[in-house]
């Protein structure tokens, strides 16, 4: 049973620092289809984890769960070690209290697979926007930090422009840097490369690989093979909303337990 | 046509603009106020919040302006004692207020319907990823929701503020002497309904003219990203070689 090993080993280590995400299993259902049937799932400080799953496998539920995007049926999730409060009201489960959700979202970026910029700003007031009206940080530090930060992505020089007037590569890295600029200790990625064009891919996944060179933590719903095998330290497969595989990306690669990860990779290579 | 008779008829008019003017300008201040107000009640998702704004914009917009304008003058003076004793009576009998009022209540009516179209039209990702930064509440309507809503109803809301203008012309039925109330009270004068109403009715098309042109511009200012890039301008060692 090294699988039982492997678990109760990472949950030694995690005892000594708070996780930086610990999500426990977790339930959540659309009317009455079950997403998520009991997910669990606990990130390291600079863990970066690919969760890979068929479309309808509930990972890009789980990732919204996380930021209470979603919010579950049952389950637990902590950021950080702090708890997200769950109350039953009429409507249903919702957040006990907005403000832990809103404080706890501004330490959990999110990077969409449609961008979502916004569309009434120019890509420097994207990015500059939270870190000012959220975090109440002063507006020249904020505009220093996100021109570092759209030269890192590379498009200091569209900082004037509309997310309309940029290619779909540029508006990601734009919506990267946008996450960035919160100083998040966790980042949550969700397909971020599904709705481009195949020539623009790499430029995103090159912003992304050196992000996860630099030791931030990563949760990266994706499909790219590549991606989750060199650059993640740690894949999970979801099937039909649960856990059906998970660990190192050498070893779920090289000798795939479940039978259903080995057809998803060959039908991906 | 007399044309030395248009051009006095003209400097007479010319006199109304300010009030007509300042009734269509009170009437839309206060009618967005209300029309977001009940726009929100409409959206709350709250049936006591949502049904007596359905109901206010079903009376305001089913029914003439010109009987609303009644109604409140007349119509509430039958109410005199009432009022008198509410203290409102100062306010219901001046014309001018019951206008304003009539006017407010029925654009209010119409610009919360053009308001909750364009909130929602809010594309549903935008307040997404603003809820993704830690934003709720009025931070995420005043910074995100409410800038994008503004832009998708401006056009319609235009053409509100202009159907506005002319409404006014019904405030002369109760002694106003805007544009309209002038022109009536000349032609009882010189019995030359033609010229007076010519003339008129351009006062009410430059007005509008000017209108339109605001708001075009408004619009204008507002959209940058509807618009193409700014060219990127040539090196000027391009220019040189």
């Amino acid at each position: 049973m090294s699988n039982g090993v492997a678990s109760l080993s990472s949950h030694l280590a995690s005892s000594e620092t708070a996780p930086a995400v610990s999500v426990q299993n977790l339930r959540k259902s659309f009317g009455s289809l079950e997403v998520l049937k009991g997910v669990s799932l606990s990130a390291r400080e600079g863990d970066v984890i690919s969760i890979l799953g068929a479309s309808g496998s509930g990972k890009s539920t789980m990732l919204r769960c996380i930021n209470m995007l979603e919010v579950p049926d049952s389950g637990e999730i902590s950021i950080g070690g702090e708890t997200i409060g769950l109350k039953k009201s009429r409507k249903g489960i919702e957040p006990a209290d907005q403000r832990q959700v809103d404080r706890i979202r501004s330490r959990v970026a999110m990077v969409f697979q449609s961008f979502n910029l916004w569309s009434h700003m120019t890509i420097l007031e994207n990015v500059i926007e939270a870190p000012i009206h959220v975090q109440k940080r002063p507006k020249a530090e904020c505009i220093a930090e996100a021109e570092e930060l759209l030269a890192k992505v590379g498009i200091v020089d569209k900082r004037n422009q509309y997310p309309s007037h940029l290619s779909g590569g540029q508006q990601q890295r734009a919506a990267i840097a946008r996450a960035l600029a919160m100083h998040p200790k966790v980042m949550l990625f969700d397909e971020p490369t599904s709705a481009l064009d195949p020539e623009l891919v790499g430029e995103v996944l090159r912003v992304m690989r050196s992000l996860a060179e630099e030791g931030r933590t990563m949760l990266v719903v994706t499909h790219e093979m590549g991606f989750a095998r060199d650059v993640s330290n740690r894949v999970v497969f979801l099937h039909k909303g649960v856990v059906e595989e998970e660990g190192a990306p050498g070893e779920v690669f090289g000798a795939p337990k479940s039978e259903r990860f080995k057809q998803f990779i060959s039908s991906h290579r | 046509m007399d044309f030395a008779f248009m051009r006095d008829t003209f400097l007479t008019l010319i006199g109304g603009v300010p009030l007509t003017l300042n009734l269509a300008f009170m009437a839309v201040a206060l009618g967005a106020v209300l029309a977001l107000i009940l726009a929100l009640m409409r959206m709350s998702g709250l049936k006591v919040l949502d049904w007596p704004a359905q109901a206010y914009v079903f009376v305001f917009r089913g029914t003439p302006l010109l009987v609303q304008i009644f109604l409140i003058y007349y119509g509430l003076g039958q109410f005199r004692p009432t009022l008198q004793e509410w203290g409102l009576w100062t306010f219901f009998r001046e014309p001018y207020w019951c206008a304003v009022l009539a006017l407010t209540l029925n654009t209010a009516a119409y610009a919360s319907e053009i308001m909750r179209g364009g909130l929602q039209s809010v594309p549903h990702n935008q307040v997404e990823a603003a809820r993704a930064c830690g934003m709720s509440g009025f931070l995420l309507f005043r910074r995100v929701v409410f800038p994008i809503a503004v832009r998708q109803a401006l056009p319609a809301y235009g053409s509100e503020i202009i159907l506005m203008v002319k409404a006014t012309s019904l405030a002369s039925i109760i002694t106003m002497m805007e544009v309209t109330g002038l022109a009536a009270k000349l032609i009882s004068q010189s019995f030359r309904a033609v010229e007076v109403f010519v003339v008129a009715g351009l006062i009410y098309l430059v007005l509008n003219f000017i209108i339109t042109r605001i708001i075009m511009a408004i619009e204008w200012w507002l959209s940058p990203h509807l618009r193409r890039p700014p060219a990127v301008e040539p090196r000027l060692e391009a220019a040189h070689v």
